[in-house]
């Protein structure tokens, strides 16, 4: 037996967009123990609904994550929708369901891309990312802005998709998944990719479910949750089937966000093939909310959970957010154990971590 | 498995040309429709704050007494609740993003001097006007308690 030390990892690493910190207990070169500590960037933004009325918090909200916003917003109008009993439109709802997808496909290629940088593969970084911008350039199309998009309103949408834009899309995702078969085939089948994936962090089918892992991260071993089975939005008209693998390695969390880029390129094209014609965007909602209400989103790093509570003032008492990070760190923490050293910065990528959306 | 996955588009990437515009040497094409920034239209404001109420982040301001409405362009968020809100579709979101400044400031817009003259004007003709309809009623009650 080696001498044990700790290596304190982060805040600061060039593979971390944001700041998480982890002692990690090593054995010679080997993980035996990380700790993690989160709390850095805190921001009170659940705090902000004494300040705010529930319909500015909407755009408050939105902004806990740059990445999935879109999602964020979603959960938390349909939270108030269900405490004020107002029926949003179909087309609103399938508007979403488009918007939603549109973010996870940017989301997902994002992941990718860091994922390529963080095993050292910058062309690939940068193929990734330039598919990306595709999706950013509809983002701005159709809700006027590149991340953010603040079409979400309490009751329903606040901008339309025309036809145009829909021809645009649906050109622009044909391109995309051109596009996507190249990288693809490195992902899956380039002999230095592979070595640095496969067999890498394994987390078995028994312990994801133990630790309340969500997402991709879950789906990767084996584990079928998908939240947008429970058909909020426009998803009960959608048909798709999670993907999931069972090779609860980093190759199989790569795999399984590959391959649902393909399947959210299918679930806008069965989105925009069934738009209801009516153009009703918006049920106008009067009084202010009363109750309380817990609402489960499919976000592209898993489940996110949102919880309300009103009192009849246009004041709410108390929203939570649960972003999917918080629930797969004990599972980051678990896979980190029996790891070299090296794969560390890896591993914590794998989980896709988005820090400021965990503290909020 | 095979190494060397990626050289063909590698290779093809070289002689592509950039996805990026050069900004600022090339100009920028928005989409219709982008949330640049807000731009006010001051003479038809009325001043009764639902923007500033509604803001998110506390960008705006109302000045009711000197008729002027102001906006911290780096508190903005872009998010278009006001313009939702304005009662006189006096707000509009333009393309156009903000540009890198060296301070921050704040920009106030103020009604032009016609428009305040021509406000001040109605504002007058209004209370004329509210003076003779109250002077006829007093006329009306004093007719009406002398025929008693």
């Amino acid at each position: 037996m080696g001498k044990r030390s700790v290596i304190p990892f982060g805040p600061q690493h060039p593979v971390l967009p944001e700041p998480i910190h982890l002692d990690l207990v090593v054995e010679d070169e080997r993980v035996i123990e990380a700790i993690p500590s989160i709390g850095f960037i805190h921001r009170g933004l659940e705090g902000l609904v004494k300040k705010k009325d529930f319909n500015t918090m909407t755009y408050v909200v939105e902004r806990t994550c740059g990445i999935c916003s879109f999602q964020h917003g979603m959960g938390y109008c349909e939270t108030l929708e269900h405490i004020m009993d107002v029926e949003v439109p179909d087309r609103a709802k399938m508007l979403r369901t488009i918007w939603a997808e549109l973010n996870r496909m940017h989301s997902h290629l994002l992941w990718l891309g860091l994922l390529a940088d963080g095993f050292g593969f910058e062309n690939l970084f940068y193929q990734c990312w330039r598919i990306r911008e595709k999706i950013l350039d509809l983002h701005e199309l159709t809700a006027g802005a590149r991340l953010i998009f603040s079409v979400n309103t309490i009751g329903g949408v606040k901008r339309d998709i025309d036809e145009d834009k829909q021809r645009t899309i649906l050109e622009t995702l044909s391109e995309v998944e051109k596009e996507l078969k190249v990288i693809e085939k490195t992902f899956f089948y380039d002999y230095t990719v592979e070595s640095r994936l496969k067999g890498v962090g394994i987390l078995s089918k028994e312990k994801v479910h133990e630790l309340g892992c969500v997402g991709p991260f879950a789906r990767a071993s084996g584990l079928a949750v998908d939240l947008r089975k429970l058909e909020y939005a426009g998803y009960s008209k959608i048909d798709f089937e999670p993907i999931t693998s069972n090779d609860c390695d980093s190759y199989a969390r790569c795999y399984v966000r590959l391959k649902e880029l393909y399947q959210s390129i299918d679930i806008i094209r069965q989105a925009i093939a069934k738009l209801p014609a009516d153009k009703t965007l918006s049920t106008p909602v009067k009084g202010n909310p009363k109750g309380e209400f817990i609402m489960r989103v499919e976000q592209p790093r898993g489940e996110a959970f949102y919880y309300a509570k009103a009192n009849g003032t246009p004041y709410l008492d108390r929203i939570r957010v649960r972003t999917p990070t918080f629930a797969n760190i004990a599972g980051l923490c678990e896979m980190l154990k029996n790891t070299e050293l090296a794969d560390v910065g890896l591993l914590v990528l794998t989980i896709d971590p988005c820090i400021s959306c965990t503290e909020r | 498995m095979a190494i060397l996955q990626f050289a063909t588009q590698a290779l093809k990437n070289l002689f592509l040309p950039p996805v990026t515009t050069s900004y600022p040497a090339s100009e920028i094409q928005y989409p219709e429709g982008s949330r640049g920034h807000v731009e006010i239209d001051i003479d038809n404001c009325i001043s009764c704050g639902m923007c500033v109420r509604s803001c998110p982040s506390n960008a705006l301001a109302v000045d009711r007494a000197n008729a002027t409405w102001s906006i911290d362009r780096f508190d903005c968020v872009a998010c278009g609740f006001c313009v939702d809100k304005c009662p006189k579709k006096c707000l509009k979101m333009v393309v156009g993003y903000q540009t890198p400044e060296f301070e921050k400031s704040v920009a106030t817009y103020k009604k032009s001097e016609e428009q305040l003259k021509k406000e001040a004007e109605a504002k007058a003709a209004a209370a004329a006007k509210a003076a003779e309809i109250a002077k006829q009623k007093a006329e009306a009650a004093a007719k009406a308690k002398a025929e008693e």
